[in-house]
């Protein structure tokens, strides 16, 4: 790590909501700076150096990006971010061989962007499958070779899990796929810069990435097509061509040097980052544990990225929780449109109940989390969880031995 | 702000340099973050920023903040209303941008006249040739010859036949006024980078009582209509841009024109006779390709560009100019000169010794020998 | 969502959080919502001689609005007749802590827990008046219905 550890104000939160969006690395903003000052061309322009010098910020962004998940430069175009990814992935394929391939597995507890993807695609006639995951948050390796045909277009499967940081086991998934002769699409919005990606060795055909997941800005992603053998898409924005013709669209430059950078960034420092976030999480974790009984870990552990957690505080509410931290910035599950605050259907499909998935947060950490965060954190968590269980007729009920299951709660 | 003090830029149709008003603003926004769906302190911060923008970019085309679509561009924004307005029956011009040709590639074309305005009483001919309710496209001004288009008697034509009009108005918003509830537009499309905003965000304006649906799913951003976290640092500069736009005026490439005419008096400007964008020359030198003299102009240290730019590295015929019926050898000699808001009196003398050397140069061979030949 | 400030000081602060026995005659009990909608609340009353509520005590599993509503219904109800007590309206609640519309649901669940703690008071007056023996049906259970 270089000398940043602290980018936050200290009159700002603790900051704990990584999957959410992370902050940008003031590295990459460095990089960005002259494409947004003196190297302000449009990269489609040929007739002048300031065209070129802004093709040269892309073309190298694109190497960047390509580097990381081990994949041809030529394979990876820009987009406007992770949900733009993964529309034009499904959708793309889907529509491309629609004559000869017309069903689609994916699971259900993928981004909503997919999702929605799907079930429009279901409208249109498409058949979906949507693989359930076992407790732990993984997908079972043997439904999946199961439900995949030599009908199935494409299987959209999310490398790491946006509210639970489970790792879904893409080489074997990628196997599979490949045997079928089906794509396979991941979502590896929350994987990219955090664990190793190779599109080769995971036979991956198609990977959508999103900028400001890792430290680059938003307005940006990326999407992995495959050349050999060749994947085909139909595109959703049609126009001067760029981007081999999928994507069309003046290029943003200082934002593509931005994923670029920070796709370089990740990549040198994955190792080093991971080892130390690892501590950091289970510093946090143990910390809880040991100071609050019943509280319960949702998603597998040892599959996990480093800088995830979801707990379930049972007996008190998540939102609830959250008004009373107010020094840390956490979520209830994914930020998207946070007007809802159903719970979350992610904890659901693993089979969490109602009423646990009520008491859960999501924990992100992340390259400028310290250890005194983690610390001050853990105390403040404590704090409120016990104050919030006194004051829970829930918590009360157990204590006493009541069952709350054995009560007709009126349903509203 | 030029860190080439060597380079004169008059490209600005291509893209525009950021303005100090949206950089300052975007490196706040970088600095500070968030994701603006958060409910936490930091997300809330971030909704504010795009709240704000929202009310700066619908002020300065006169619509409402709620029916402001933040979009990654003006490509994006043209294909969602092409796609969303929920009509099959679409009429086009025969100019317009890539993005509205490609993105209805069944679309009727309607002409325009030799100075590049808009046949309007073809537009109504063709309305009225079917009772399909129909979508008709037309930009606000064409990003080539800089024409403005009759925009108001466009939407009344369309009005009187039930039509919806989408405007691409990519090239004309910040540069002259645009009024979409004035002129009675239903879908206005932006893009910030082309009058000093950031590249990577534009809008689709959608009037609040016109049918719209949305071809991209995902977390329900933008009230449904465009899914996918919010470019926060580009909406933030888009909106700082779109209030510091007052719009450009002619003086300086007036200036220019008349010089450059006086050089060559067989140059020709193209869409003279039409209203045109204050900032946008289309001239042709005879008998010099045009990639000539961008060469030429580039080395003298001067950029404008042949026709649009946009992924290819070949330089085509301009469509533009071949729907105005301009002939091929003169379509291949124009080049396009767009000033911008930082633009300069000394980049225009620039311009104008340029294009004077060139002359003089190539005077005594290309031109000698196309009227050999 | 901003929230008000006197939403924020009930939740930082909350009134009369704890428990009365639920057991005694001249306390009324209720128990609304459900775990699986992600509140529920508690309320109790304990009404003196003069019929005037003396004490009233909470606690609620919710979010902020759902404890805030129920601590300002505790202050609220103290030194009232069950019969102005059972008057307080939702809308009064929602207004006095400037609720966020998606947060209604919290003083309606408020003013129910009021509701059911005055019918859980009035079913035990009328068996001690009544000589006939109690149904023996658990309280909290009558509440939630």
């Amino acid at each position: 790590m270089t000398a940043i550890t602290q980018i936050r104000r200290n009159d700002q939160p603790i900051y704990l909501d990584y999957q959410a969006t992370t902050p940008l690395d003031p590295r990459v903003l460095e990089a960005m700076m002259p494409y947004f000052t003196y190297k302000f061309g449009n990269p489609g322009s040929r007739s002048h150096s300031y065209g070129w010098e802004a093709e040269e910020g892309v073309e190298k962004a694109r190497g960047q990006v390509a580097k990381l998940i081990g994949a041809d430069e030529k394979e990876v175009i820009f987009t406007s971010g992770a949900t733009e990814s993964n529309n034009l992935a499904i959708k793309g394929v889907a529509e491309f061989y629609k004559d000869r391939r017309n069903h689609i597995v994916t699971t259900v507890t993928e981004h909503k962007c997919v999702l929605d993807t799907c079930r429009h695609l279901e409208q249109e006639g498409f058949t979906v499958t949507y693989l359930p995951v076992q407790q732990n948050g993984l997908i079972d390796l043997d439904r999946l070779r199961e439900v995949v045909t030599d009908k199935t277009v494409v299987v959209s499967i999310m490398a790491v899990n946006n509210e639970i940081g489970v790792i879904q086991p893409l080489a074997e998934i990628g196997k599979i796929c490949r045997e079928k002769g089906a794509f396979f699409h991941t979502d590896a919005a929350q994987a990219a810069g955090k664990i190793p990606l190779d599109v080769e060795a995971m036979n991956i055909d198609l990977m959508s990435i999103s900028g400001h997941k890792i430290y680059g800005p938003k307005g940006i992603g990326a999407l992995y097509v495959r050349r050999r053998p060749r994947v085909r898409l139909v595109p959703m924005i049609y126009g001067g061509g760029q981007e081999r013709g999928f994507r069309s669209g003046t290029l943003p430059t200082p934002l593509c040097v931005g994923l670029g950078e920070a796709a370089e960034i990740a990549m040198k420092e994955m190792d080093a980052e991971a080892t130390r976030l690892t501590k950091l999480r289970d510093r946090m974790l143990k910390g809880l544990q040991a100071k609050l009984p019943e509280i319960y870990l949702n998603g597998d552990l040892e599959r996990r990225i480093p800088g995830n957690l979801n707990i379930s505080f049972a007996h008190v509410e998540g939102e609830s929780l959250m008004m009373g931290i107010k020094n840390l910035s956490v979520s209830s599950g994914s930020a998207c449109t946070s007007a809802s605050l159903e719970p979350s259907y992610v904890l659901r499909a693993l089979g969490v109940e109602e009423e646990l998935a009520h008491t859960s947060l999501r924990i992100g950490l992340g390259r400028f989390t310290t250890e005194h965060e983690v610390e001050t954190a853990v105390d403040e968590l404590v704090r409120h969880v016990i104050k919030l269980r006194q004051m829970s007729p829930l918590w009360e009920m157990a204590q006493e031995g009541i069952d709350i299951k054995s009560i007709e709660w009126a349903a509203h | 702000m030029p860190a080439y003090p060597d380079q004169v830029y008059l490209d600005h149709n291509a893209t525009s340099p950021l303005r100090p008003e949206a950089f300052d603003a975007m490196v706040e926004a970088l600095r500070t973050g968030g994701n603006p769906s958060a409910v936490h302190g930091v997300g809330r911060r971030a909704r504010g920023l795009i709240d704000k923008a929202r009310r700066q970019v619908a002020a300065r085309v006169g619509a409402l903040p709620a029916e402001v679509i933040f979009t990654s561009g003006g490509t994006e924004a043209n294909n969602m209303a092409l796609a969303g307005s929920g009509r099959r029956r679409v009429l086009i011009s025969s100019i317009e941008h890539e993005s509205v040709q490609r993105a209805v590639p069944d679309a009727d074309i309607v002409p325009v006249d030799g100075e590049g305005v808009l046949d309007l009483a073809a537009l109504e001919r063709k309305l009225a040739a079917s009772d399909e309710p129909a979508l008709v496209s037309v930009m606000f001004a064409n990003n080539e010859t800089g024409v403005l288009q009759p925009m108001a008697d466009v939407a009344r034509i369309a009005r009187k036949a039930g039509a919806l009009v989408h405007c691409d108005a990519v090239q004309a918003a910040g540069k002259v006024a645009v009024d979409l509830h004035g002129i009675g537009i239903d879908y206005l499309s932006l893009a910030a980078h082309k009058f000093g905003g950031p590249t990577g965000v534009g809008a689709l304006i959608v009037r609040a009582d016109a049918p719209f649906v949305s071809n991209r799913f995902g977390g329900g951003q933008e009230t449904n209509r465009r899914a996918g976290t919010e470019n926060l640092s580009g909406v933030v500069g888009f909106g700082a841009a779109a209030e510091a736009a007052r719009g450009l005026d002619p003086t300086l490439r007036d200036r220019g024109e008349a010089a450059l005419l006086a050089i060559a008096p067989q140059a020709r400007v193209f869409g003279a006779g039409a209203s045109r964008l204050p900032n946008t020359t289309y001239i042709s030198m005879p008998g010099v390709p045009a990639e000539t003299q961008v060469m030429a102009l580039d080395l003298a240290g001067v950029c404008v560009s042949a026709g649009s730019a946009c992924s290819s590295g070949k330089v085509h015929r301009s469509a533009v100019l071949a729907a105005m019926g301009i002939e091929d050898a003169e379509a291949g000699s124009a080049i396009r000169i767009s000033f911008g808001w930082n633009s300069q009196s000394g980049d225009i003398d620039r311009l104008i010794v340029a294009w004077r050397d060139l002359y003089i140069r190539v005077g005594q061979s290309d031109i000698a020998n196309a009227r050999a030949a | 969502m901003a929230y008000s400030e006197k939403l924020i000081d009930h939740y930082e602060n909350p009134r009369n959080i704890g428990s009365l026995d639920k057991n005694s005659e001249d306390v009324g009990t209720g128990l609304v919502g459900a775990p699986a909608c992600g509140d529920v609340m508690k309320l109790q009353i304990k009404v003196g001689a003069d019929g005037l509520i003396e004490d009233a005590k909470f606690k609620t599993f919710g979010c902020g609005s759902a404890i805030a509503s129920s601590s300002l219904v505790t202050e609220w109800v103290k030194g009232k007749t069950i019969d102005e007590a059972g008057t307080i309206k939702n809308t009064d609640i929602a207004k006095h802590l400037a609720l966020p519309p998606v947060k209604i649901h919290c003083s309606v669940l408020a003013e129910d827990a009021i509701k059911a703690a005055i019918a859980d008071y009035r079913a035990k007056t009328a068996k001690v008046d009544d000589p006939a023996k109690s149904t023996g049906k658990d309280e909290s259970q009558a509440a939630a219905e």
